[in-house]
């Protein structure tokens, strides 16, 4: 583990890969739980790193010194809830995407839909969740695509995309770079909810196909 | 009750309180006002709390009218108070509780330095409070700014009476160059040393600047040749945080940040100094000054 500073209360814990800053994930927040982190404000996990803000400078380095000393759990744990989350499979760059994996469309939708996916993090904008496939031991990655060449500047709310080893699902109206394969009429972020995002980390996710 | 009719709100007149901190997880980011002292302060000249709801008005130019009496005092960038009533105008500056009489209308003239100003109400004021807090964060599309038009009920008056300070000092806002210090990292190493120097040299503020971040113009950051092609894994940022967009130009984060961010950043504002990067105009230049961090292992 490599700490990175940002700024005066905050660094960033730099990782090997997206399951080791998960598993650092669950081990910050049980020790929150249990009251042994009492400076952290906020932790935000991210494809490599876990940023930890903290109220002050002084509370940061104590903070860090009891990160260093946590232990990991072997495994990230999943939630037991489910989400299904209903796709029309009629995404912009779906053929873009059968290329890039070198099958066809029907193929991508199977694949999208067979996958159970977990919420590996939140970000980008709110209620915007960082999907990974659940693979068992020596699985290959099964829609793994780079982003596209060009960011757009207007994507749809509800769009379904991939990038890299991630899906998701645009809350709102934004730019995006992601792949769209499909769109959805679920909402995955209501302020009015508790909580407000779907998809929350942790969480389990299916996609299942519906007419356009 | 008493209320305040919206008349006029200058170039931005956003509801602000302390922000909604704890919930960068669920992807949304503190927010809150800019300069959380100056709201502090205007709070407790007119005897509030101190998180107690206010309004960051941007460049002056807000214009209220007082249903029922109401106190409010202005504090952050110097503006002219300017009560008037149909017995005529009167001014006030910044820094003091003003009384605005039932129907008189309370305007703000621009500032003479800095950017924003704070207007804390007795009682506060009373708006939607979207995940537990009044702050509009303009980049999550959380809590509206001001429209010309909208009704804004004012709380009930708190038990304690506004001090009976007269004038409370204040900082001015400097209008030469703003010097902010900063924290090198996380990804300084992804800069040639010509380009970490370059963050002492001044940068001009783009008028495209906003509660998200301070857009900076000069000359463009070079990436050292082991990162030249790199693309950087999505990762937490912090509010000070300047992030080197493709084009080499330094973006500094503030309150309605994106809570993660794909393009490094070079280094990062010291908390204290925030409040000196939201008073910067456009057109004025900034210049960044390295000071030591934390102690990380």
């Amino acid at each position: 583990m490599r700490w990175r500073p940002c700024g005066d209360a905050a660094a960033l814990a730099e990782v090997d890969d997206l399951d080791t800053v998960l598993r650092l994930h669950a081990a910050v927040a049980a020790a929150r739980e249990a009251g042994a982190l009492p400076g952290v404000v906020d932790v935000v996990p991210a494809a490599r790193t876990l940023l930890v803000r903290c109220a002050s400078s002084s509370s940061l380095e104590q903070t860090v010194e009891s990160v260093a000393r946590l232990s990991l759990p072997d495994a990230v744990p999943t939630a037991s809830e489910e989400v299904t989350i209903e796709v029309a499979y009629d995404g912009e760059d779906l053929t873009d995407v059968a290329g890039h994996l070198d099958c066809d469309v029907t193929e991508v939708v199977r694949r999208h839909t067979a996958t159970t996916w977990r919420v590996a993090f939140t970000g980008f904008a709110p209620g915007f969740g960082y999907l990974v496939p659940v693979l068992v031991d020596g699985d290959a990655h099964p829609l793994e695509v780079p982003r596209r060449p060009e960011s757009r500047t207007r994507v749809p709310v509800g769009a379904v995309g991939l990038a890299g080893e991630f899906s998701g699902v645009y809350p709102r109206v934004s730019p995006g770079g992601w792949q769209l394969i499909g769109s959805t009429t679920t909402p995955t972020w209501d302020v009015d909810r508790d909580p407000p995002a779907l998809l929350t980390p942790g969480a389990r996710v299916r996609f299942r196909e519906v007419g356009r | 009750m008493s209320a305040l009719e919206v008349v006029a709100t200058g170039a931005l007149t956003t509801p602000q309180d302390l922000g909604r901190p704890g919930l960068a997880g669920l992807g949304v980011a503190e927010s809150g006002a800019l300069d959380p002292g100056a709201l502090r302060l205007a709070n407790r000249l007119v005897g509030n709390a101190e998180d107690v709801t206010g309004l960051e008005v941007t460049l002056g130019g807000l214009a209220l009218r007082a249903r029922g009496e109401v106190l409010l005092a202005v504090t952050g960038a110097p503006v002219d108070v300017t009560v008037a009533t149909s017995a005529g105008r009167r001014t006030h500056g910044v820094g003091a509780a003003v009384s605005v009489p039932d129907g008189a209308e309370v305007r703000l003239g621009s500032p003479g330095a800095g950017l924003r100003s704070w207007v804390a109400v007795r009682g506060g004021v009373d708006v939607d409070r979207p995940l537990g807090s009044a702050s509009t964060d303009v980049l999550a599309g959380l809590g509206a700014p001001l429209a010309p038009g909208d009704v804004l009920e004012v709380g009930p008056p708190p038990d304690d009476a506004p001090p009976a300070l007269d004038q409370a000092p204040l900082a001015t806002p400097t209008d030469g160059t703003v010097v902010l210090r900063v924290v090198l990292g996380p990804r300084d190493d992804w800069f040639t040393d010509d380009a970490l120097a370059a963050l002492r040299r001044p940068w001009t503020v783009d008028a495209r600047s906003n509660r998200v971040g301070l857009r900076l113009d000069g000359p463009a950051l070079e990436r050292s040749p082991a990162y030249a092609d790199a693309e950087l894994p999505s990762e937490g940022t912090v509010a000070g945080a300047v992030q080197v967009a493709a084009n080499g130009l330094p973006v500094l984060f503030l309150a309605d940040h994106p809570v993660t961010g794909g393009y490094p950043v070079v280094a990062c504002v010291v908390t204290e100094d925030l409040p000196l990067a939201a008073q910067a105009v456009p057109g004025q230049e900034v210049r960044f000054r390295t000071v030591k961090g934390p102690r990380l292992p």
